[in-house]
């Protein structure tokens, strides 16, 4: 099968040596329970869960291990039953080396499990809807392409928009992975029925599942489920291989030809992407009652012995995985969690296996090559797919001209790697792109904080001006009305009462103004009884506090 | 140290880049020492050997180490395309005074490669043609017209100044593009002018030819990917649009169309002088503009300018503009409005 004629471009983008039949030659096997399960306790983007269980205790297989109560989570289930043996900081796989909350699991090896829920069965849409969307949330799913985002969240928000198409991402662009291809090719149909509860919740007009020319048999395989299937209104679409088109906005662009702008979320131009491996889980977690305790993971490079394809257990230790694809095959291994070109590097193999791990990527440490000064040569520029100007942008981060790197889009960057794969002085240009993002959210944050202190001053000063003004108008109505009585008392001879009324609002006025003005001098008073005007100005300014809390989201 | 992302092989190195550029200077230089003998042999083992020595030293003031950068290849590129510009035959301390001028106030002043706004071998070479007119302006000519030329030793000892240089200065004259300019300022016709024997049948003799062979090691450097079509061909526009505008108007008292392109050093300069990255723009609109402003700049001063050939002045002031013009000429980002949509 060829690629689709019809599709659109995005600039640039590299063909690289794809590397991927090596770890194709294996049937996808099940890794086994590892002696020691060390399970991280956030492994989603988002707010972080609060551990439910204790050291010492006795888990059962998908048991919640941790969770939170917030929108944008995703729970942690139990892979295996077995015992808490400590909850601490663990190395972790992380850009600058971090240490992080870890469940570590003795696991009992019977994988005694909970009883699992009742499948969800109602015919009824909407009734459906909600129970396949708890579903999701319950059983801890998140995007399984590599960001982690929790589904649920990002489903429930799609679904406040007008949602045209579902576009499946089986691109797997990156060199080496080969872990949604082996899914396509072995399990075809729980992708499919993974879609068709999308399908279900989003009620999308069309469903295009896009997949590179160089996964033949994945096409095929999906092609001939999709056929005894019969999803409506649901393509397959072969794309050329070039990296990289599994970038969401790249994705998005070969396949509509809808560029999704800087800074909007493509549900606003009436796209949903969602990774296959992701429509498996979902599958898995609505058919088979499973909460996502394991995934595929590719160990694969030039390092290993047998490059192949494993279900993981979440928190197998890296160790494990390499000792099942035969070992080590190099003296020096240099270990990356990832693909060549996003990966992240591993500072030791007793690094767990987490949601967004898709391979375990082994290279041979070599050496370094010699790091030179940019010569403007331009390469970046044209092998960028977001069409900004790296070199512009090393520029401004190294000198730490973060402001103009700004200018030049450095948030629009996808930090992909093809402009640092190609640079002919080697110059480790995404390096310099994370530094620059990082200092510029921390300059935010602070800004964003001393932002903060100054609107609460400001409110507070504004808020004890308005209560002065109000016990100053309380006065004046009480001073009025006894002089209103004391005049009534001393006898109503006069009855002119339009003047006296037009009088009285001058005066009033005139009062207010006096009022504002004094007040300025009174000291402010404490309020100990709660009126329902002072309850609700309460209730405001929470709301206040979380809008606010909003913005720094 | 943690390593970043991506972890890929390079696929490219500068010191490859600059082996090509090399390479593909080959073909021309042996047509320049065809037509014109072994002065340019001299020329660029002097330029060499001063360039890393100069590059050496100020290393080795600045405290870096010197293998990374002198194995870059980038002295080598700048001290060939220097000794293609001046003279044949210039003497040893004239190379070696524009050689140091190019490295030491035209690349480490600024920092280094990389870092320097103006084209070294130009930055040299100008400074030489201001500071010493004389001795850039004795050209030999070329062996077809001369039938004589110096051997290898007789060329060295000449540069070395310990041949008598009036046994040979018979040989000198101007270039095809100074006779051309001096002729018309005698009010000759172009067609007059063109009858001397030094002409042949675009440029001059010889020297097209050696043109044309720049050409193709431009092809070569353009099939390798070092460098991009845009800046040779908008600067063959730039020269070639006004030049024929005038032709057309008055064929006798201009230079033709094909007479510029074969000249001086304008092929070399829109293939390899033009094209150095680091002085030139990087967005593909800004070299197009790049390349057309240095074109038409040669056109300017070869028709009206105090110099017969204008390659060096036009390069220099467009590396000026570069700023300029790459903050003018962004692409659009991708998801991202261009400003009068916004």
């Amino acid at each position: 099968m060829s690629a689709n004629p019809g599709l659109h471009r995005f600039h640039g983008g590299l063909h690289l040596p794809d590397h991927k039949q090596e770890s194709l030659t294996r049937p996808l096997e099940h890794a086994g329970i590892p002696d020691q399960i060390i399970l991280r306790v956030n492994q989603h983007i988002g707010e972080e869960n609060e551990p439910q269980v204790k050291v010492g205790q006795r888990v059962l297989k998908r048991q919640v291990l941790a969770r939170s109560s917030e929108f944008v989570s995703a729970p942690v289930h139990a892979p295996t039953s077995g015992i808490i043996r400590a909850i601490e900081k663990r190395p972790v796989a992380h850009a600058s080396r971090m240490s992080a909350d870890c469940f570590v699991i003795e696991p009992d090896g019977i994988e005694e499990g909970l009883e699992p829920p009742s499948p969800i069965g109602s015919a009824h849409r909407i009734d459906k809807k909600d129970a396949i969307l708890r579903r999701i949330r319950e059983f801890g799913i998140v995007g399984l392409g590599g960001a982690a985002f929790p589904t649920a969240a990002k489903i429930e928000t799609a679904d406040r928009y007008n949602i045209k198409t579902l576009i499946i991402n089986g691109a797997e662009c990156e060199p080496y992975i080969t872990c949604d291809d082996i899914l396509m090719r072995s399990d075809p149909l729980k992708v499919l029925r993974g879609i068709a509860s999308l399908q279900l919740i989003l009620q999308p007009r069309e469903t295009l599942i896009g997949i590179e020319d160089n996964k033949q048999a994945a096409i095929a395989a999906m092609q001939d489920a999709l056929d005894k299937l019969g999803l409506d209104n649901t393509r397959i679409v072969v794309i050329p291989t070039l990296y990289p088109s599994g970038g969401e906005k790249q994705l998005i662009r070969i396949l509509t030809g809808i560029e999704v702008r800087s800074g909007q979320l493509s549900f606003e131009v009436g796209v949903f992407c969602q990774n296959v491996g992701t429509c498996a889980a979902i599958a898995r977690a609505i058919e088979e009652n499973e909460p996502l305790t394991s995934r595929i993971v590719t160990v694969t490079g030039p390092g290993v012995r047998n490059p192949s394809n494993w279900t993981a257990k979440l928190g197998t230790p890296v160790s494990w995985l390499i000792e099942k694809a035969g070992g080590y095959s190099v003296d020096e291994p240099m270990l990356v969690m990832g693909g060549p070109m996003m990966g992240l590097e591993l500072e030791s193999d007793q690094i767990p296996v987490v949601k967004a791990t898709n391979t375990i990527l082994v290279l041979d440490k070599r050496d370094q090559p010699t790091v030179r000064e940019c010569v403007r040569c331009g390469q970046c520029t044209e092998a960028c797919p977001a069409q900004l100007l790296p070199q512009q942008l090393y520029w401004y981060s190294r000198s730490r001209q973060f402001d103009h790197a700004e200018q030049y889009h450095l948030f629009d960057c996808i930090e992909c790697g093809c402009c640092a794969a190609v640079c002919p002085s080697h110059l480790p240009l995404v390096q310099y792109y994370r530094f620059a993002k990082g200092e510029i959210w921390e300059q935010r944050r602070k800004t964003w904080k001393s932002d903060q202190s100054r609107r609460r001053h400001e409110f507070r000063e504004a808020r004890i001006q308005k209560q002065k003004a109000l016990e100053e108008e309380r006065r004046r109505q009480k001073r009025e009305e006894l002089a209103r009585k004391k005049a009534a008392e001393s006898g109503d001879q006069s009855d002119t009462k339009p003047p006296a009324a037009n009088q009285d609002l001058v005066k009033a006025a005139l009062e207010r103004v006096k009022a504002r003005k004094k007040s300025a001098d009174e000291a402010p008073r404490n309020t100990t009884d709660l009126t329902p005007e002072q309850q609700r100005q309460i209730d405001e300014a929470d709301q206040r506090r979380r809008q606010m809390n909003k913005d720094k989201q | 140290m943690i390593l970043s992302s991506p972890f890929v092989n390079p696929s490219a190195a500068t010191s490859r880049m600059m082996l090509n550029v090399l390479l593909a200077l080959v073909p021309g230089t042996i047509a320049y020492v065809w037509y014109f003998g072994m002065g340019l042999i001299v020329n660029l083992v002097f330029a060499i050997a001063f360039a890393l020595l100069f590059e050496a030293i100020i290393l080795w003031l600045r405290k870096r180490p010197l293998k990374p950068y002198l194995s870059d290849y980038s002295a080598v590129v700048t001290a060939w395309l220097f000794a293609l510009c001046i003279p044949m035959h210039s003497p040893w301390w004239l190379v070696a005074t524009g050689i140091g001028f190019a490295m030491l106030a035209g690349k480490h002043l600024y920092g280094g490669l990389g870092f320097n706004p103006f084209n070294p071998a130009m930055v040299g070479y100008v400074v030489l043609l201001i500071s010493f007119p004389k001795e850039m302006t004795t050209w030999f000519q070329p062996i077809p017209i001369s039938q004589d030329s110096l051997g290898l030793i007789d060329a060295f000892a000449y540069s070395l100044g310990m041949l008598d240089s009036a046994a040979w200065d018979s040989l000198t004259s101007a270039t095809p593009l100074d006779l051309h300019k001096t002729g018309l300022s005698m009010n000759l016709m172009s067609s007059e002018i063109r009858q001397s024997p030094m002409f042949g049948d675009f440029g001059g003799i010889g020297w097209e030819w050696i043109a044309n062979w720049w050409f193709i090691g431009g092809l070569f450097l353009l099939y390798k990917r070092a460098i991009r079509w845009h800046i040779p061909v908008a600067m063959t526009a730039g020269l070639l649009v006004p030049a024929t505008m005038a032709y057309v108007i008055n064929p006798d008292s201009v230079a033709s169309p094909a007479f510029h392109l074969f000249s001086g050093g304008f092929l070399l300069g829109a293939f390899f002088i033009a094209t150095d990255p680091v002085t030139a723009s990087t967005t593909h609109r800004g070299r197009l503009i790049y390349g057309f402003f240095i074109g038409f700049m040669i056109f300017v001063i070869r028709s009206w300018g105090g110099y017969p050939d204008g390659v060096a002045f036009a390069v220099l002031l467009a590396n000026m503009c570069v700023p300029l013009i790459d903050y003018y000429t962004q692409p659009r980002v991708f998801g991202v409005k261009p400003p009068e949509e916004r």
